[in-house]
């Protein structure tokens, strides 16, 4: 498969009175056109700020301090504002993760989506409109709630408005931030499908954010684990639930509750994350990890490539150099 | 739904204004001096002092006083004027109030210009230095006094620049043929373009001094409020669908900022027409203010409470109005 994204060594910062908070600290990874990627980790892992950095909305006092998101050839962290508007939306859109607070109170349902095409596209207004009606279609939502506002519409229905926004102009790439997380479960599931079946109609790659691995199996291709600002372990989901190489990975996944496993009971990783301004020194999670050693304590891991399975974590590092 | 809860607005209206009145009633009566000793001077001698008096009714008891005022405010009439040709108070009101309007709504469209740009502008620029600039001037024009800001004015644009008038409202014999009694709006309405412009430069000083006085408020209230919506989710996610940045700060965030501001402009008409009087007095605006300042001179009791109650009603109306601009505004509150 053909190369969409390329992040590269990526370090987002928030520059915060109580310190530098390292969100993003070199992260590299790859999105393949047509893949979906999942990107797991606790809450505070970055996972947020690698997303939005992607359509270059770090908010302040956030910002881009090295690394590099190739984007079809296009180099995103070097791009003018107006370049940048131009890509957002229409090459990568954006779901958010509470679709109750990510529409504009004041604003028809249909008015958003028209504004949207023809922000992007010179077409008449009948032709913008015509189009936000079949997108709507495609989500579920019939014609006639066209006219609503966002108050009238359920929390489900408006994750379906912002589906309907994002594959609008037919993007390459679609970050989903926590898409389900504020939804109850049943309508957690019917928005997973729907994305699934969005994604396969037009060969869309989707970067899907959430904490829940379970979630995100569902229909990743590949899983991303971020831990502390760092990317820790990537791998094909068949081998993050076979074969996880990382204790964090694991520790994941002893945590998912309902996905069939050899681990029983539901079990809650020790300790909490860590402080990003002051992280540990060596591996960010040594002091959670029950392998940690020395080495661990004091210097950073490598990141090792074992075909195409990615992990950072001295265990996997043959030579301590 | 919205009618009840308006006219119940209104009903609640009733003892506030009824306070007011007595405040207005008695203070006039208690401050030395009475319309009488205007009408015939202080030299006058006493049966023309009493028959004077006797025909103001001014010799009844204060509360006999009291209630018959009442009783024929309460019939929608505000009395007769005390001094001169003792014209209907209503027909006084209407002959300063265009002024006064006029001079108000453009003051208010220079505050509500400056406000907006400069508090979305702040807003965006959050914590810079231009930002930290514009609080300042927030402060500093809420502390402005106004003849002395008015003053400065005429001294550069009208004494040294010689580019606007120095006050008054039209020169003479320009005034347009009255419709509304507003001259810019009879100037178009007739086609009247000399007067058009002769009423606009003498409008100009005036409505700066009125409207930089207000627009600090609106500076810091547009700043507060865009701070809070531009932080908002809807906020961001218009912004990754590329919508221009200009585009999300003045149509989707400034929309959405623009209810508690509402509420916030409708407060303020009552501190525009205190700074009306101000300003008036300064240009010689032949408005609501000059006028009261003028009467409650002569103590004319009836004028100056017609006049606080004419005035007290237009404040009363102005909020009950951004209520319905509230609900029209807002489709949470108008679908409800
Ligand atoms: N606007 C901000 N200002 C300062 N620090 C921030 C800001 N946004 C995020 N952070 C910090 O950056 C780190 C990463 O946050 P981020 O939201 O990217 O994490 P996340 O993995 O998405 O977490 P969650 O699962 O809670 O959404 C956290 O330590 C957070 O406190
Ligand atoms: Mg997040």
């Amino acid at each position: 498969m053909k190369c969409l994204l390329n992040i590269n060594e990526l370090k987002v910062y928030y520059f915060t009175r109580r310190g530098v908070v390292r969100a993003v600290d070199g992260v590299s990874l790859n999105i393949s056109r047509g893949e979906v990627l999942g990107l797991v980790g606790e809450s505070g892992s970055g996972k947020s700020t690698l997303g939005i950095s992607l359509l270059g909305l770090v908010p302040p006092p956030g910002r881009v301090v090295g690394g590099s998101i190739i984007f079809d050839g296009i180099e995103l962290t070097k791009l003018s504002a107006d370049e940048f508007a131009k890509i957002r939306g229409r090459r990568i859109s954006m779901i958010f993760q509470d679709p109750m607070t990510s529409l504009n109170p004041l604003m028809k349902i249909g008015d958003h989506l028209m504004e949207t095409i023809m922000i992007h596209e010179n077409i008449p207004k009948n032709e913008a409109r015509e189009r936000s009606i079949k997108a709507l279609e495609e989500v579920g939502i019939p014609p006639e709630r066209f006219n609503d506002y966002p108050h009238q519409f359920s929390g489900g229905m408006r994750q379906r408005v912002m589906i309907a926004l994002a594959i609008l102009l037919n993007p390459d790439l679609i970050i989903a931030d926590e898409p389900t997380t504020a939804l109850d479960v049943i309508v957690q599931a019917q928005i997973i499908d729907l994305l699934n079946n969005l994604r396969k109609q037009y060969n869309m790659s989707i970067l899907l954010i959430s904490h829940d691995i379970g979630v995100v199996s569902e229909i990743a291709d590949k899983i991303a684990v971020m831990y502390a600002g760092h990317l820790v372990e990537m791998a094909d989901v068949d081998v993050i639930f076979k074969d996880p190489l990382h204790p964090y990975t694991s520790a994941l996944l002893r945590a998912v509750p309902l996905i069939e496993s050899k681990y029983e009971k539901l079990y809650y990783i020790p300790g909490s994350p860590p402080d990003l301004v002051n992280p540990p020194k060596g591996c960010r999670f040594h002091p959670r990890c029950p392998h940690a050693t020395d080495i661990c304590r004091t210097r950073e891991p490598r990141t090792v490539s074992i075909e195409d399975h990615i992990v950072k974590c001295w265990m996997y590092c043959d030579t301590y150099e | 739904m919205l009618k009840a809860y308006l006219i119940k607005r209104a009903l609640m209206t009733i003892p506030t204004m009824l306070i007011l009145l007595t405040i207005i009633f008695l203070i006039m009566r208690v401050l030395p001096g009475d319309p009488v000793a205007a009408i015939v001077g202080t030299k006058a001698p006493p049966e023309v002092i009493q028959s004077v008096t006797r025909r103001l009714g001014l010799d009844q008891p204060y509360h006999i006083q009291y209630i018959n005022y009442l009783s024929d405010l309460l019939r929608g009439d505000l009395g007769r004027s005390m001094i001169w040709g003792r014209r209907p108070v209503i027909d006084e009101i209407m002959d300063h109030f265009p002024a006064t309007l006029e001079l108000s709504i453009s003051a208010f469209m220079v505050s509500i210009l400056i406000g907006i740009i400069t508090g979305t502008e702040a807003a965006r620029k959050f914590r810079s230095k231009f930002d930290q600039v514009l609080r300042f001037y927030g402060i500093l024009t809420y502390s402005l006094f106004i003849p002395w800001f008015g003053i400065m004015l005429q001294l550069i644009f009208s004494v040294y620049l010689k580019l606007l008038p120095v006050g008054g409202r039209i020169d003479p014999f320009m005034e347009p043929e009255k419709i509304t009694g507003l001259y810019l709006l009879d100037s178009i309405l007739t086609l009247n373009i000399p007067s058009f412009f002769n009423a606009l430069s003498h409008l100009v000083l005036p409505s700066i001094t009125l409207g930089v006085y207000i627009s600090g408020v609106f500076t810091r209230t547009v700043r507060s409020n865009m701070l809070e919506v531009l932080r908002k989710d809807y906020i961001t996610a218009a912004r990754a669908r590329g919508i221009p940045e200009n585009v999300v700060v003045y149509r989707h965030a400034l929309k959405n900022a623009f209810i508690p501001i509402l509420t916030m402009m409708g407060l303020q008409f009552a501190l525009l027409l205190a700074g009306a009087v101000l300003t008036e007095t300064t240009f010689s605006w032949p408005g609501m203010g000059t006028f009261l300042l003028e009467r409650i001179m002569y103590r004319d009791y009836t004028t100056v409470q017609g006049t606080v109650v004419f005035i007290a009603l237009l404040i009363v109306s102005i909020s009950l109005l951004v209520d319905i601009m509230y609900a029209y505004l807002d489709p949470r509150i108008r679908f409800r």
